[in-house]
């Protein structure tokens, strides 16, 4: 079908639902439900879902906006051009009103429901994806990913202070792990789609840099990653169970980054080891953050 | 209208019908959020 025909119909509310980036608002929903659980105050269930609703509604609406602001860019991507704007089935107006209207109700109801130093941070954040890292730094720095992970970063912070009412050394360390993750994982992504983002202009470290200077820059964030990933224990924020898991997971993806690290592609490469460390990045955080819930329930 | 028109018009109204029971259910869920958030703050 047509963008033009396509246009004629009214948006499928799969097509809003496909705007908020399910795939990826599941991480977000998972670490935003970890930190809430893993702070030292139990929080009442209804306002508990709350506080994740919000976070999954904040990050919803700023992947909304998100894609409203790369529309053009999107569709000549192959990875994004399915998506529901640079297909044709939604129009821009509507995404971009969707877009702030998630983001506007979330932190609204952060504030109302649970406190508005939570709400401030969520508003934070969704400033932070949708001006900061998507107008601002995405198509001018190969750094985009490193400061624009702040965004990422996010949920486990507000999680904890929506549970608590206050920013410690704690959630800002669960914070920091994200913020040191999120390089790796996306120059793993970047390493096998990297015509893709040459295609369009957006100044991934691969296309900027160069393979080499990235491999070894994956691998250096990732040992950062380890011993950051530690630290929660070391400062007793944690006990064993957190600690040793840290621990193996973090060694796990130290040496899946080596193995791309220390590596370069011939031609005709199929980028295993790239595939499987950007899967592990997946697996890794999922885990360490279960890690960190589990310890809680068993100290407590 | 044209036959092979209606189609679409079914397809359209379809479309509508399912975003009209997404947006009602929704609305609902937000009431009934409201009201335990309500109760979860007093107590």
């Amino acid at each position: 079908m047509t963008q033009g025909a396509s246009l004629l119909l009214p948006t499928d509310w799969r097509d809003f639902l496909a705007l908020t980036k399910p795939r990826v608002m599941s991480l977000v929903i998972f670490t935003g439900l970890c930190g809430l659980l893993a702070a030292p105050q139990a929080t009442h269930p209804v306002l508990g879902f709350t506080a994740v609703l919000c976070i999954a509604m904040g990050a919803g609406g700023s992947a909304a906006l998100n894609q409203w602001w790369e529309a053009d860019l999107d569709s000549a991507m192959k990875r994004t051009s399915k998506r529901p704007l640079p297909s044709g089935r939604m129009d821009k107006g509507a995404a971009r009103d969707f877009g702030v209207a998630l983001s506007a109700g979330s932190v609204f109801l952060m504030g109302v429901a649970i406190g508005w130093l939570a709400a401030a941070i969520l508003a934070l954040a969704i400033v932070y994806y949708a001006v900061v890292y998507t107008i601002w730094l995405k198509l001018r720095t190969p750094q985009n990913i490193v400061i624009g992970g702040g965004a990422g970063a996010f949920p486990p912070l507000i999680g904890w202070v929506a549970a608590t009412g206050e920013i410690t050394l704690m959630p800002v360390l669960l914070f920091a792990i994200i913020f040191f993750w999120t390089p790796p994982h996306f120059w793993a992504l970047a390493l096998f789609v990297k015509t893709d983002y040459a295609r369009v202009g957006i100044p991934m470290m691969p296309v900027v840099a160069g393979e080499r200077s990235t491999r070894l820059q994956i691998l250096g964030y990732a040992a950062l990653l380890l011993l950051l990933s530690m630290a929660p224990w070391w400062i007793g924020g944690t006990g064993a169970v957190y600690g040793l898991s840290a621990l193996a997971l973090g060694l796990a993806f130290l040496v899946l980054s080596a193995r791309v690290g220390l590596r370069m592609p011939v031609e005709g490469d199929t980028m295993k080891p790239e595939k499987q460390l950007f899967g592990y990045s997946v697996l890794y955080l999922f885990a360490l953050f279960a890690a960190l819930v589990a310890d809680r329930l068993i100290m407590a | 209208m044209s036959d092979n028109l209606l189609p679409d018009s079914e397809h359209i109204a379809r479309i509508r019908r399912s975003r009209n029971n997404v947006l009602g259910l929704l609305l609902g869920a937000f009431v009934v959020l409201v009201f335990f958030i309500s109760i979860a703050k007093m107590g």
